[in-house]
């Protein structure tokens, strides 16, 4: 057990961070830090052709094996790479579903062809990936989808609705769990489709979310069409890629999160310091409670990907969507404590609705303890599969 | 960076939680802690058969010469069992803070086992003032809350010495020394009053005359390594939690199988796996902080490390005793022990408040503000 770094370690950092230095500037240098979960519209296009830089110079997929096409990067190297974006002030990433979660699954479960077809635009960052899973009443209970596909042809047909759906309106691709056995229920008779976004069987209405921005979208599947090759795995099999697609979403991608939950508290403490809410001693308790809350979330999710290649599940994967989530909504609570009666103010007149990053990050991590598995369900997998409690009587 | 354990930790972790549920588990406990040493002397020659006591002492004074990684792992494990013995005053307190002197006086006889010993300094409370004799030092003053301080062979004493902190070794007892064994509530830890009244050393008793920096040092790694102790004894509580909710059956289904009695355990094991990772996240800075290295890695990880830690136990025997309803109230079920073991525990090396104001002030909220961005 080691927590230290090597010296070829300490060499691909030069490297990554000295990279940041030379790229994130000239017309990249306004994406300093923008785009992040709550901001994921700003900059868009220049983000874009961010990504597509980042994938000419290799640095797309640096977690995924080598035969992919990505960078076959030790775990070392993915978790200094993460955190060295972040630090720099990597813009958040345009193409992150499809590298965390559409590229591996198909890496995962696909065909060959599908790793061919789908798996360079990806690292490119020319097609960019959103997710279809949750829908109206397929939320904590995702296995209750309804959306519905047809093989009509060499075409499945594809009606029905998905909601919560991140970056739809500007994605190329979605994946969607939909019902492809008439009359089948629960984790039975699902599959995982990849559907083109832009065609005219689909329609995508943005959210209006409590922050006054729209990082969510409505998705109508409206005899919406893809070609019969695009589903990963057998038909049926829908449950099981979805679930391994979840499994990613624990890479070493948090270490990134982490960095940016990092940024924010550094800010947060700057603030107290400067409006002298750090020499109130309850407040010391709460930051200094916060900045060892965020060295123990590394920690864990070091410890969680040092164990990435055992068979099951270890017990700090399961309770670290509980953990993150909940730790960040408090420090959103905190920077607003920390600011006192200013944190109600944004610059500008009143009735408009222009919030700070940190008013931002109050109202957006009321959603962190619900997307992905509410704190609830998460506590509810925690008992029922980390512990072995027995499950709830069921309707 | 790999931040899970080797095949060699793995072996240590095993060979102790098998030895220590066979031997030293609660039931053990009950039956030393009702006698006035407080722990058994032939399973601790067992323990100390096992190499134990030298865990941490380099090879060349009679240990293994492991690091505090592998000292945490056995120090979780007897948290687990809940063993109570001379082990943390001796090892994780004594030879920790020898070591951190650089002194390899007594480690070659706490490693084989022939001495007991503690450490009263910054972990204790109250005063002691030494000043210089013909041939010697007198020692006065008074210090509570020492472990094993009525029973250990060596005394490892800090006193103020002209302004700074010195340290004595005292063996056994000595004129003018008295040492009184508390009465707790907690019945596993054993911490004891020593007054020192016109107490005469001779000269070879002064282990160093500047001890400060070392002292502090060797007490950021045990409070690391008393981290670890809580995980262990933490997890015990939601094993215990779990096994007895899935058996009680209330309302004709086992109470295990209602959502406001999974999602405290979930609760629980939250509070388990982060306090984990804390405790080795921490243990290996000791082990990278070296002797001489950053002490304010260090301070930061430890203090880090004891203060969310010991209170996650705290936190998991509270739910344990709720969550087994009355019996969790009964003296004959185990949960108890933890819960009392683990108030005891939050206080020991600073309890968590005085942690965190330690980092509030490492991290620098008293230093000047930037200039505004």
């Amino acid at each position: 057990m080691k927590l230290s770094f090597s010296a070829d370690d300490e060499a691909f950092r030069a490297e990554i961070s000295g990279w940041m230095a030379d790229n994130l500037t000239g017309d990249f240098a306004s994406l300093k830090n923008r785009g992040g979960p709550g901001d994921e519209h700003a900059f868009f296009e220049e983000r874009r052709a961010w990504e597509r830089h980042m994938g000419k110079a290799g640095w797309t997929g640096v977690g995924w094996p080598k035969a992919a096409g990505g960078r076959g990067a030790p775990l070392s190297h993915q978790v200094i790479f993460y955190e060295e974006y972040a630090r720099a002030g990597g813009p958040g990433r345009v193409g992150h579903i499809g590298e965390g979660l559409a590229g591996p699954t198909i890496v995962a479960f696909g065909s060959e062809d599908q790793k061919r077809r789908f798996l360079p635009g990806i690292l490119s960052g020319d097609d960019l990936w959103c997710q279809g899973y949750s829908e109206p009443n397929a939320g904590s209970d995702l296995a209750n989808v309804r959306t519905r596909a047809r093989l009509v042809g060499d075409r499945w047909v594809i009606d029905g609705q998905k909601v919560w759906t991140s970056l739809a309106h500007v994605s190329d691709w979605c994946f969607v769990i939909a019902r492809t056995e008439e009359g089948s229920s629960g984790h039975k008779g699902l599959s995982y489709l990849l559907v083109p976004m832009k065609q005219k069987g689909i329609t995508v209405r943005p959210i209006q979310q409590m922050t006054g921005t729209s990082e969510f979208n409505e998705v109508f599947f409206d005899g919406a069409e893809t070609a019969a090759e695009n589903i990963v795995g057998k038909p049926g099999e829908g449950w099981k890629v979805a679930m391994g697609t979840l499994a990613f979403e624990r890479g070493a991608s948090t270490l990134g999160q982490q960095m940016a939950f990092r940024n924010q508290l550094d800010e947060i403490i700057a603030i107290a310091k400067a409006n002298g809410r750090a020499k109130d001693p309850v407040m010391r308790q709460r930051l200094a409670e916060a900045w060892i809350g965020l060295q123990i979330m590394r920690a864990n999710a070091l410890r969680m990907l040092s164990q990435a290649e055992k068979p099951e599940l270890p017990r700090e994967a399961y309770v670290s969507k509980l953990y993150w989530a909940t730790w960040h909504r408090d420090l959103g609570k905190l920077a607003m404590d920390v600011l006192g009666p200013e944190a109600d103010v944004f610059p500008g007149e009143p009735g408009t609705y222009e919030l700070t990053a940190l008013q931002q990050l109050f109202l957006f991590t009321r959603s962190d303890t619900i997307y992905a598995g509410t704190n609830e369900i998460q506590r509810n997998i925690i008992a029922e599969r980390a512990l072995g409690m027995p499950r709830e009587a069921r309707a | 960076m790999n931040f899970a354990f080797t095949e060699d930790q793995d072996l240590i972790q095993d060979a102790a939680r098998g030895w220590l549920g066979e031997f030293a588990g609660p039931a053990h406990a009950r039956k030393v802690m009702a006698t006035a040493e407080g722990y058994d002397r032939a399973l601790w020659a067992e323990a100390v058969a096992l190499g134990w006591t030298g865990l941490i002492v380099p090879e060349d004074q009679g240990g293994l010469g492991l690091g505090f990684v592998e000292l945490a792992i056995l120090m979780e494990e007897m948290g687990r069992a809940l063993y109570p013995s001379p082990f943390e005053a001796t090892v994780v307190l004594a030879a920790n803070a020898l070591m951190a002197l650089g002194t390899p006086r007594y480690l070659e006889a706490i490693a084989g086992g022939g001495i007991t010993a503690t450490l009263a300094a910054g972990n204790a409370t109250g005063k002691i003032t030494a000043a210089p004799t013909e041939g010697g030092f007198r020692l006065d003053g008074m210090l509570r809350h020492v472990p094993d301080g009525a029973r250990a062979d060596l005394l490892l004493v800090a006193a103020d010495l002209d302004g700074r902190t010195a340290l004595f070794a005292i063996e056994g007892d000595v004129a003018g020394l008295s040492r009184t064994g508390l009465a707790t509530m907690d019945q596993i830890r054993r911490p004891a009053e020593l007054r020192f009244d016109t107490v005469h050393l001779p000269a070879e008793a002064l282990i160093a005359a500047d001890a400060g920096r070392g002292l502090a040092l060797a007490l950021d790694r045990a409070a690391v390594v008393l981290a670890a102790f809580a995980v262990g004894a933490a997890e015990r509580c939601l094993e215990m939690t779990v096994d007895y909710t899935k058996e009680r059956v209330q309302f004709g289904r086992p109470v295990a199988s209602f959502q406001a009695v999974k999602h405290q355990c979930a609760d629980m094991a939250l509070a388990v796996e982060t306090s984990r990772s804390a405790a080795y996240w921490a243990a290996c800075v000791a082990d990278d902080s070296g002797h001489n290295g950053d002490g304010t890695a260090l301070a930061l990880a430890a203090s880090g490390a004891k203060s969310w830690c010991a209170r996650s136990y705290f936190d998991c025997a509270a739910a344990a005793i709720q969550l087994h309803g009355g019996v969790g109230f009964t003296w004959e079920y185990d949960v108890h022990l933890y819960f009392k073991n683990a108030r005891a525990l939050e206080a020991v090396l600073g309890d968590g408040t005085c942690h965190r104001e330690r980092v509030a002030r490492l991290i620098g909220l008293d230093d000047a503000a930037e200039a505004a961005q």
